[in-house]
């Protein structure tokens, strides 16, 4: 099974994100992540949501989430003409010795030291998903004592706006 | 003016003169509103039954049927109703009464999430935040009902914005930009099927219960004339074209003919009509994918490619894509095709057995007697079968049943509603003594009602299906007894309705006819053995 990313427009009101999750749950579709917010028109969000399926599956997701009253459009975005990011909040045990260590690993990532204490950092990385496993990785070795992930968000490269 | 009031206004735009419904403290208002109107309250005994009452009267008028409860309890009782409509794709629209606005979420006497839970088996639903929205809610969801593929849509309006000042605006054009259905079909893909269907051998047609919901009855007579094609049908596409026709090969599926089974193996081309092709209609589809090329006319894309891939498939009314194609099909010759296909029919000599009756001859003298433009409802189990089975449907006559969702207790309440939307025509309740106790209780409202169905109880002791299905697979029959059964007869007496009891195949044809010149409701308990077959 492959995994897919679908960018759905709907209405932005109570009620439509428990339809769709309610929808893939109901017919047995694996979701690996989604993500929800308002986009240039508050009435109107959009998700984005990684799917894991073969094309009949696929096929049968973007019909059933059509069949959603509240579901405006859909598209599948692949790869190649698409940016794919993720933003991941990583705290670390960090002691004095080692601090500068993670910093270095931080910085090699791109990714930004947010906070500091006396016993830890939190690293803030944003990413594909490799690239965000990839510094999870690199981070093991030091503890990692909590990892938050936003989820997959994509958008089409080019000028093609998606649009109702 | 008051929302309840603008309720009533919205309804009448919509040409709604019945409501079937049962009061409680969270529709006080729509209540007080209804009673000052010209809209018929029809007061069942419980929920379910208001919207199998609504589901009878929308498929037999062809308007939409409307329900209306209270919150809570009222509201999850209609949930089975709901998922039956669902399933056989039924116009309804569902108001609920729902708790004060600023108590929702704090679990209140009679609160409960009625657009969640009936979210799984809904076309779509609305809860009321803002009243000012509430016109345009109510119109689009009659529109959302009744077009497209139909379904029930819930409205839930909480009690507090029944009472609420809003201002009445007159009906526009709905425009829901995530809700646009496709109806007219793609020419170029119309002009592929139709070429794919002149090119094969053993076409054939099958249709679903699309072709009854687009009321397209007539063109595919036209178009099944035309082409010489035979047709089989799913049991939702019974009555599509008449049973006698001589194009028509039956009802396919675990309950349907050998004949029609065999002429869908061994098609080459098979053109679907507004037929889900669910498990019981074809239990082996991979059969079909491998011997045949398929053509899948469908409102719902959703339906195309989800049990068996199309080689071509036609999103669309099946009223408006069967219209294009008219005119493109010509005369095939399927003779020797159809004489294949009527070599496997099977036929078996029925008798009345001793002390009890036949049920299947029953329906047999039943359609000889009634007029031409009766209607049927059967319910779930083995009398759906002797019903489907046996009753010839020719003319304007209309067989009614739980599709899908297999709802036992659907046919009395759904009598109900065609009878009230259809005060001229014969209509027909049948049931077995299983389904009739799920719904016995709405003989008050019938008599309330006064309306006059003849009730047909075919009493076998026992839920006759299950029975049957234990016995076949060798296991020990369990909890299929019905060993408390009343007297019925007394039982429906005492509702004032006239009852017969017949357990002589001699006495049919009299009793029957004497029930049928009647203009009042009558009830006749045919005793039947419980070794008669649903087949």
């Amino acid at each position: 099974m492959k995994k897919h990313v679908l960018s759905v427009l709907v209405e932005n009101h109570s009620g439509v994100l428990s339809r769709v999750s309610g929808l893939f749950s109901r017919r047995g579709y694996n979701i690996d992540s989604l993500s929800v917010g308002e986009t240039e028109d508050p009435k109107i969000s959009r998700m984005t949501i990684v799917a894991d399926a073969d094309e009949y599956t696929l096929e049968q997701i973007k019909k059933q989430l059509n069949k959603l009253v509240d579901v405006i459009k859909i598209i599948e975005l692949k790869e190649e003409c698409a940016i794919y990011r993720e933003l991941a909040l990583i705290k670390i045990a960090a002691s004095k010795e080692n601090r500068a260590e993670i910093i270095e690993i931080a910085n090699i990532f791109r990714a930004h030291i947010v906070d500091v204490a006396n016993e830890s950092i939190v690293i803030e990385a944003t990413g594909d998903q490799g690239k965000i496993s990839a510094l999870s990785n690199m981070l093991m070795p030091y503890g990692i004592k909590e990892v938050i992930r936003t989820g997959l968000t994509a958008l089409e490269r080019g000028e093609k706006e998606l649009k109702n | 003016m008051k929302l309840s009031d603008v309720m009533i206004r919205c309804l009448q735009e919509e040409q709604v003169d019945t409501i079937f419904g049962y009061p409680g403290a969270a529709v006080i208002d729509i209540y007080e509103s209804l009673r000052a109107s010209s809209i018929h309250h029809v007061l069942v005994r419980q929920e379910q039954a208001a919207v199998h009452c609504a589901s009878g009267y929308a498929r037999t008028t062809g308007k939409v049927g409307v329900c209306l409860a209270t919150s809570g309890p009222g509201a999850t009782n209609l949930i089975t109703g709901i998922a039956t409509a669902y399933m056989d794709s039924i116009p309804i629209v569902i108001f609920t009464g729902q708790v004060k606005s600023n108590l929702i979420g704090r679990d209140v006497f009679q609160e409960v999430d009625i657009t969640g839970a009936t979210e799984p088996f809904i076309k779509h639903s609305y809860l009321i935040k803002d009243p000012k929205e509430f016109p345009r809610i109510v119109r689009e969801a009659f529109y959302i009902a009744k077009t497209g593929r139909p379904g029930p849509v819930l409205i839930d309006i909480p009690m507090d914005y029944q009472a609420k000042q809003i201002e009445y605006t007159p009906a526009k054009k709905v425009e829901i930009r995530g809700y646009k259905p496709t109806i007219e079909g793609h020419i170029g893909q119309i002009k592929k099927a139709i070429k794919l269907l002149k090119n094969s051998q053993r076409p054939l047609v099958c249709v679903g219960g699309g072709v009854v919901l687009a009321k397209a009855e007539e063109e595919l007579r036209s178009f099944i004339e035309t082409s010489h094609i035979p047709m089989v049908h799913t049991l939702m596409g019974v009555g599509a074209l008449p049973t006698c026709h001589f194009y028509n090969e039956g009802m396919i599926g675990s309950h349907g003919y050998a004949h029609s089974n065999w002429a869908l193996k061994n098609a080459d081309t098979i053109l679907f009509i507004g037929a889900r092709i669910a498990d019981r209609a074809v239990a082996n589809v991979g059969i079909l994918d491998e011997n045949a090329n398929i053509i899948h006319i469908d409102v719902d894309p959703a339906e195309i490619g989800k049990i068996t891939s199309a080689t071509i498939p036609v999103v669309g009314d099946a009223k408006r894509v069967l219209e294009e194609m008219i005119p493109l099909i010509t005369k095939l010759d399927t003779d020797d095709w159809r004489e294949q296909i009527n070599k496997h029919k099977k036929e078996k000599v029925e008798v009345h057995p001793e002390g009890t009756v036949n049920p299947k001859l029953v329906v047999r003298k039943l359609s000889e007697l009634l007029n031409d433009d009766a209607i049927m409802v059967a319910d779930v189990g083995q009398n759906q079968f002797w019903t489907i089975r046996n009753m010839e449907l020719k003319a304007e006559r209309k067989l009614i049943c739980s599709g899908g969702f297999g709802t036992m207790g659907y046919s009395l309440p759904a009598a109900i509603g065609a009878a009230i939307g259809n005060k001229q025509k014969k209509v027909v309740s049948i049931m077995g003594d299983g389904s009739f106790q799920m719904s016995l209780f709405e003989l008050g409202t019938l008599v309330q009602e006064q309306v006059h169905p003849l009730i047909i109880l075919f009493n076998n002791s026992g839920l006759g299906m299950v029975r049957e299905l234990q016995r076949k697979v060798d296991l020990k029959e369990h909890g299929v007894a019905l060993n408390g059964n009343p007297n019925f007869t007394q039982l429906v007496a005492a509702y004032g309705i006239r009852t017969k009891r017949v357990d002589n195949g001699e006495d049919v044809e009299a009793v029957l006819k004497e029930a049928l010149s009647e203009d009042a409701p009558y009830f006749i308990e045919f005793i039947v053995s419980d070794k008669e077959s649903t087949l």
